[in-house]
C-alpha cells in the first residue's frame, strides 16, 4: 500500500528547497547552483549528488554545520559523518555542529536505497562517505576561490588547515566564518580533488562524539521532550490480541478523569487525549471496550513453533544450493543434524514509541526520531489527504531503536496524525507509548525454527550442508519488499545462511515463509541474529565430530575468505585462545560477516551457580577504513550487550494470542553487573568504509553458546538461555 | 489547590493531583524534560532523581510524598561529585543514544557523594537499577572510575 502511494506522491522538490534556503547566513549557497553541479561536476560527484549547500553550512560566527541525513540514535552516525566533511573540508574539530536534515528522497537519500530517505541496514556512513567528502572538498574550494578574490592572490598559494585560511606571502589569513558570505557567492568547483588518506587528521583518528555534552546535562531533545503550544498528550487503547478490531467503546468515565479532553477512535484504536501523560494515562484505563477478535491471530507461540517443526519435515524455497547435498549426505561417513528455536524478540529501546504531529495552515508538522523521514512524511499526507511536501519532518535523536523507528507503515507517526486529524486538528498531538505498550506491541524479531544437517567424509572433512529456515517474512508488504524478496525469497530470512562463506562442495539452504498474524521487524542485526547463531554453534559441532579444535576447523574452511580469516585470526591472538585458563572457565568463538562488515568474537565464560557468567569478549571487526575508531569500539561493546542481554533473558510469548510479557520486570535487560569486559580490535584496512552498528551483534550468541558447551557438556538449541538449567560438566 | 515543591533549589508551585507520579510533574508541569520516562514501574532508572540527596525513581513517587523534601534533576547537579562525573562522562564519550543517561548520570553522582573511591561491587549495587539499552556499560565503569580519580586530585 505504501508502495503506491510512494510511487504517486512525488516530491515537489523546487518547493521544498526553496522553502528550507535559509537567507544571509553564509554559505548557504542558493539552491540554484544544483543544476550547475549536475551538469558540470565529475561523473561521481554528479551521481553522488555532492551538494555542499545540502550538507554543510559554514556560518558568520564561524560554526560549521554538518546537516546529517541519517538520524542519530546512539550508533555516532552524526559524529562520523561530521569527521568526513570536516577532515575534507579542513575544519577545525571545535567548530563542528551538527542538526538533523529535513525529509527529501532526492537530496537526503540513501544512497543503497534509491530514492528514499532512512536510516539502516548499518549503511550510514557506508552509504555518505564518498558523498560527504566530496561535499566537504567543494566546500573548501569555494572557501579557498573566495579568500583568492578577497587577498587577490592565487588560490593555490593559501593554505587551509584548522577552520583558517593562510597566504604566507601576503600574511593574510581569514576564519571560515569571516569568508562564509563571500564563498556563498563563488562557482561551485567542476571537480575536486579529495585528500590522500595518508593525510587525514580526522579520519582514523579520534574525534569526540558531538553530542556528549547535550546528552550528559539533560539538555538533549528527544520526542518525548518536545513541547509545543496548546500541546495534549495522548495514548492509544490498543487491541489486546494482533489482528483483533474496534467494536465499541464507552468513554463515559475517561471523560470525567480530570485533565482528560477527548476521547477519539483511530484506525489504530481508543486514542485518549489529555492535557498531560498522567491524565491520559487514567482515562485510558477508565475505557470500556469491546474489540472483534474474529480475524485476530489467537495461537499461541507454542502452537506456532508445533507447526513451524512439521513445516521444517518438508523442502522450502531453495535460496542456495550447490553441488548435489542429497547425494553427498546419503554417501557421507556420519551425518549430524541440529534443530534451533528462536522466539519473537522486542527491541525496547529507552524511549518507548512516540511522535509528535502539528497540523498547520499550510499542511502539517511532525517531530519523531524518525528513521524514515521520507516514509513518515508521505504517510502523514495520505492520512491528511494533503501534498507530501506540506509536511515538514523535524527529525530528532532517538532513545535507542534497534530497527524499532524504522516501520516501513511509518506507525508512531500514523498514529499521531491519526488522533490529530480526529481532533479537527485544534491541537498539536503528542502520541507517547508506554512501556507496556512497546513490550505487547508486536513488531518484533519474528520467531524462527532452524533445521541443519551436515555430512562428513571419513577423513573428517565437510562434504554437505542443508540448513533449512522456518520463519516469517519481514519484507512482505512492505515498499521494501519489490527490493529484497526475490522470488518469494526474503533475503533477510535467509542473510547470513544464503552467504555462508565455509568452503563446502555441496550446499542447499531452503526457506519456509509463514503466515502468522504477529507484527515483525528488523532487530539489530535482522537476519544474522539467528542464522549466525545456528550457522556458528553447528560449526563447533562439526568441528567436534571431526575431531579438530574450533578455530583450526574454521580457518580451513575459510581459506577462500581473507577478511573472514582476518578478523578471526586477530581476536583468536587477542584472546590467547589455546592457552590455558583456569578451571570453571571456557572459551567460545563466532565469526560472522553482516552489513560487509566482519566480526569475530572470543567469550570466556564460567557458571554462577546455575547462571552463566560472561567474564571477558576479545572482538576482532573490520568495517573497511575505520572512519572513528573510538565509536567503531563504542558500537561493538553495545552490540554485544544489546544481543547479550537478549540471549540470555528474552523471548516474548503468545498465550491464546496475547503477549505474556509487559515491562522490563519480564522482559528483562541486561544491566551493569552482567557486562563483561570488552576489548575491541579494528582490522587496519583501506576499503570502502562499511557500518558498525549492527555487525557487533550476531556473533555474540554463538561464542557464548560454544562456550557453555565447553564448559557444561550440553549444547544449547534454543533461546534464552535462562530457560536452560546449566551444570558445569 | 496547587502543590508546592522544592525543585533544583527553589519552590515550584504545580497545580496537580497528588497522585500524579513525581516524574510527570517534573516535565509536563515544570518542563524539566532531562529526566526520562522509561518504565514507570521503576524497573529502568532512567527517571532517577534525587530525594534529599538519595538517588530515588521519581516515576513510583507520587509528587504530593516530595513535599517537604529537595528535588534534584540533571538539570539542578552542581556538585563536585556531579561536575567530575560529567565530564568524566563527556571525555570516555559514554554515551550512545543518551536516553538513560540522565539518569546513569544521577545514580553515579549519588554514589560518589556516598562512596568517593567505589569498587567495581559498589558500583555493580548502585548502578543495577540503571538499564542502557545501549549497553555502555563498560564505560560507564570506566567513568565513574575517572571520576573518583578526578575528585581525588
Amino acid at each position: 500500500m505504501l508502495a503506491r502511494r510512494l510511487s504517486t506522491a512525488p516530491l515537489d522538490r523546487r518547493r521544498f528547497l526553496f522553502a528550507s534556503a535559509g537567507a544571509g547566513a553564509g554559505l548557504i549557497i542558493g539552491f540554484q547552483m544544483l543544476p550547475k553541479l549536475a551538469q558540470g561536476a565529475s561523473p561521481a560527484a554528479a551521481a553522488l549528488k555532492a551538494d555542499p549547500n545540502a550538507f554543510i553550512r559554514i556560518a558568520p560566527d564561524n560554526t560549521v554545520t554538518v546537516i546529517c541525513k541519517h538520524i542519530e540514535f546512539g550508533q555516532g552516525s552524526h559524529t562520523g559523518l561530521a569527521t568526513i566533511v570536516a577532515e575534507e573540508l579542513e575544519a577545525d574539530w571545535a567548530q563542528v555542529r551538527t542538526e538533523h536534515a529535513p525529509a527529501d528522497a532526492e537530496r537526503y537519500n540513501n544512497l543503497h536505497w534509491g530514492p528514499f530517505q532512512g536510516t539502516g541496514g548499518s549503511s550510514a556512513i557506508a552509504n555518505s562517505y564518498d558523498q560527504l567528502r566530496h561535499a566537504g572538498a567543494m566546500a573548501k574550494a569555494m572557501l579557498l576561490a573566495a579568500a583568492a578574490q578577497q587577498w587577490n592572490v592565487p588560490a593555490g598559494e593559501i593554505a587551509v588547515a584548522k577552520g583558517r585560511l593562510s597566504h604566507a606571502a601576503s600574511g593574510q589569513s581569514a576564519s571560515f566564518g569571516e569568508l562564509a558570505e563571500l564563498a556563498a557567492q563563488q562557482t561551485p568547483p567542476s571537480d575536486v580533488t579529495l585528500k590522500d588518506p595518508k593525510d587525514h587528521s580526522l579520519i582514523g583518528k579520534h574525534a569526540p562524539r558531538v553530542d556528549s555534552k547535550a546528552k550528559t546535562t539533560g539538555q538533549a531533545i528527544y520526542t518525548i521532550d518536545v513541547q509545543r503550544p496548546g500541546m495534549l498528550t495522548a495514548l492509544i487503547a490498543r487491541p489486546p490480541v494482533f489482528g483483533a478490531t474496534l467494536k465499541s467503546f464507552d468513554a463515559a468515565e475517561a471523560l470525567q478523569i480530570k485533565g482528560v479532553e477527548e476521547v477519539v477512535a483511530v484506525p489504530q484504536g481508543v486514542a485518549v487525549v489529555a492535557r498531560d501523560f498522567w491524565s491520559a494515562s487514567k482515562g485510558r484505563e477508565a475505557l470500556t471496550i469491546e474489540w472483534d477478535e474474529s480475524g485476530a491471530e489467537t495461537r499461541s507461540t507454542s502452537e506456532i513453533l508445533a507447526a513451524y517443526k512439521a513445516m521444517a519435515d518438508k523442502p522450502g524455497l531453495v535460496a542456495r544450493q550447490d553441488g548435489d547435498s542429497d547425494a553427498a549426505l546419503a554417501s557421507a561417513a556420519s551425518v549430524i543434524e541440529a534443530d534451533f528455536e528462536f522466539p519473537f524478540l522486542a527491541h525496547a529501546p529507552m524511549e518507548p514509541m512516540n511522535a509528535v504531529a502539528e497540523i498547520t495552515q499550510d499542511g502539517c508538522e511532525i517531530w519523531t526520531g524518525s528513521q524514515l523521514p521520507t516514509g513518515d512524511q508521505m504517510v502523514a499526507a495520505q492520512i491528511l489527504g494533503i501534498p507530501p511536501e506540506t509536511v515538514k519532518v523535524h527529525t530528532l535523536y532517538a532513545g535507542g531503536s534497534f530497527g524499532r523507528r524504522a516501520t516501513p507503515d511509518s506507525d508512531m507517526v500514523s498514529e499521531a496524525v491519526s488522533i490529530a486529524k480526529a481532533i479537527d486538528g485544534h491541537a498539536p498531538v503528542r502520541l507517547l507509548w508506554t512501556r507496556e505498550d512497546d513490550v505487547q506491541g508486536g513488531r518484533y524479531r519474528p520467531m524462527y525454527f532452524h533445521r541443519l544437517r551436515a555430512g562428513l567424509d571419513e577423513d573428517g572433512k565437510l562434504v554437505a550442508w542443508q540448513h533449512r529456515i522456518v520463519g516469517q517474512s519481514i519484507l512482505k508488504g512492505t515498499p521494501f519488499e519489490g527490493m529484497l524478496v526475490q522470488n518469494g525469497i526474503d533475503q533477510t530470512s535467509v542473510e547470513g545462511a544464503n552467504n555462508l562463506p565455509y568452503a563446502i562442495p555441496n550446499t542447499l539452504i531452503d526457506l519456509h515463509t509463514t503466515d502468522v498474524g504477529v507484527p515483525v521487524l528488523w532487530w539489530r542485526a535482522v537476519g544474522s541474529t539467528h542464522t549466525a547463531h545456528s550457522v556458528e554453534i553447528f560449526i563447533d559441532e562439526l568441528a567436534e565430530a571431526a575431531g579438530r579444535d574450533p578455530v583450526e576447523f574454521r580457518r580451513e574452511l575459510l581459506r577462500d575468505h581473507p577478511r573472514h580469516l582476518g578478523v578471526m585470526e586477530l581476536a583468536v591472538e587477542k584472546a590467547g585462545w589455546g592457552e590455558p585458563l583456569p578451571a570453571g572457565k571456557a572459551r567460545g568463538i563466532a565469526v560472522h560477516e553482516s552489513f560487509a562488515s566482519f566480526v569475530a568474537q572470543v567469550v570466556e565464560v564460567s557458571l554462577d551457580g546455575g547462571t552463566p557468567k560472561i567474564e571477558r569478549v576479545v572482538c576482532a571487526v573490520d568495517c573497511g577504513r575505520p572512519i572513528n575508531p573510538d565509536q567503531i569500539k563504542a558500537q561493538m561493546e553495545g552490540g554485544i550487550g544489546y544481543g547479550l542481554g537478549a540471549i540470555l533473558h528474552d523471548e516474548i510469548t503468545l498465550d491464546g494470542g496475547r503477549v505474556e510479557q509487559s515491562n522490563f520486570h519480564d522482559y528483562v535487560p541486561l544491566r551493569i553487573e552482567e557486562m563483561p569486559r570488552v576489548e575491541v580490535h579494528i582490522v587496519p584496512s583501506e576499503a570502502a568504509p562499511t557500518g558498525v552498528g549492527e555487525p557487533g551483534t550476531p556473533p555474540i550468541g554463538p561464542a557464548v553458546a560454544n562456550a557453555l558447551y565447553r564448559l557444561t557438556g550440553e549444547r544449547i538449541r534454543s533461546l534464552p538461555l535462562s530457560k536452560h538449567e546449566l551444570r558445569g560438566a | 489547590m496547587a502543590l508546592r515543591i522544592s525543585v533544583n533549589g527553589e519552590e515550584r508551585a504545580v497545580d496537580v493531583d497528588p497522585d500524579m507520579p513525581l516524574l510527570w510533574a517534573l516535565r509536563d508541569h515544570l518542563q524539566l524534560t532531562g529526566t526520562k520516562f522509561g518504565c514507570g514501574i521503576a524497573a529502568c532508572g532512567a527517571c532517577t532523581v534525587h530525594m534529599d540527596g538519595f538517588p530515588v525513581r521519581a516515576c513510583s513517587i507520587a509528587v504530593g510524598d516530595a513535599e517537604g523534601a529537595e528535588i534534584t534533576t540533571i538539570e539542578g547537579l552542581e556538585s563536585p561529585a556531579a561536575k567530575a562525573v560529567q565530564s568524566a562522562w563527556q571525555d570516555l564519550d559514554v554515551v550512545q543514544c543518551g536516553y538513560c543517561q540522565s539518569g546513569q548520570i544521577m545514580s553515579a553522582v549519588a554514589l560518589l557523594e556516598e562512596t568517593p573511591q567505589p569498587s567495581d561491587e559498589d558500583i555493580d549495587a548502585a548502578m543495577s537499577g540503571n538499564v542502557c539499552r545501549c549497553a555502555t556499560y563498560v564505560r560507564i565503569r570506566a567513568a565513574i572510575h575517572e571520576a573518583a580519580k578526578r575528585m581525588e586530585g
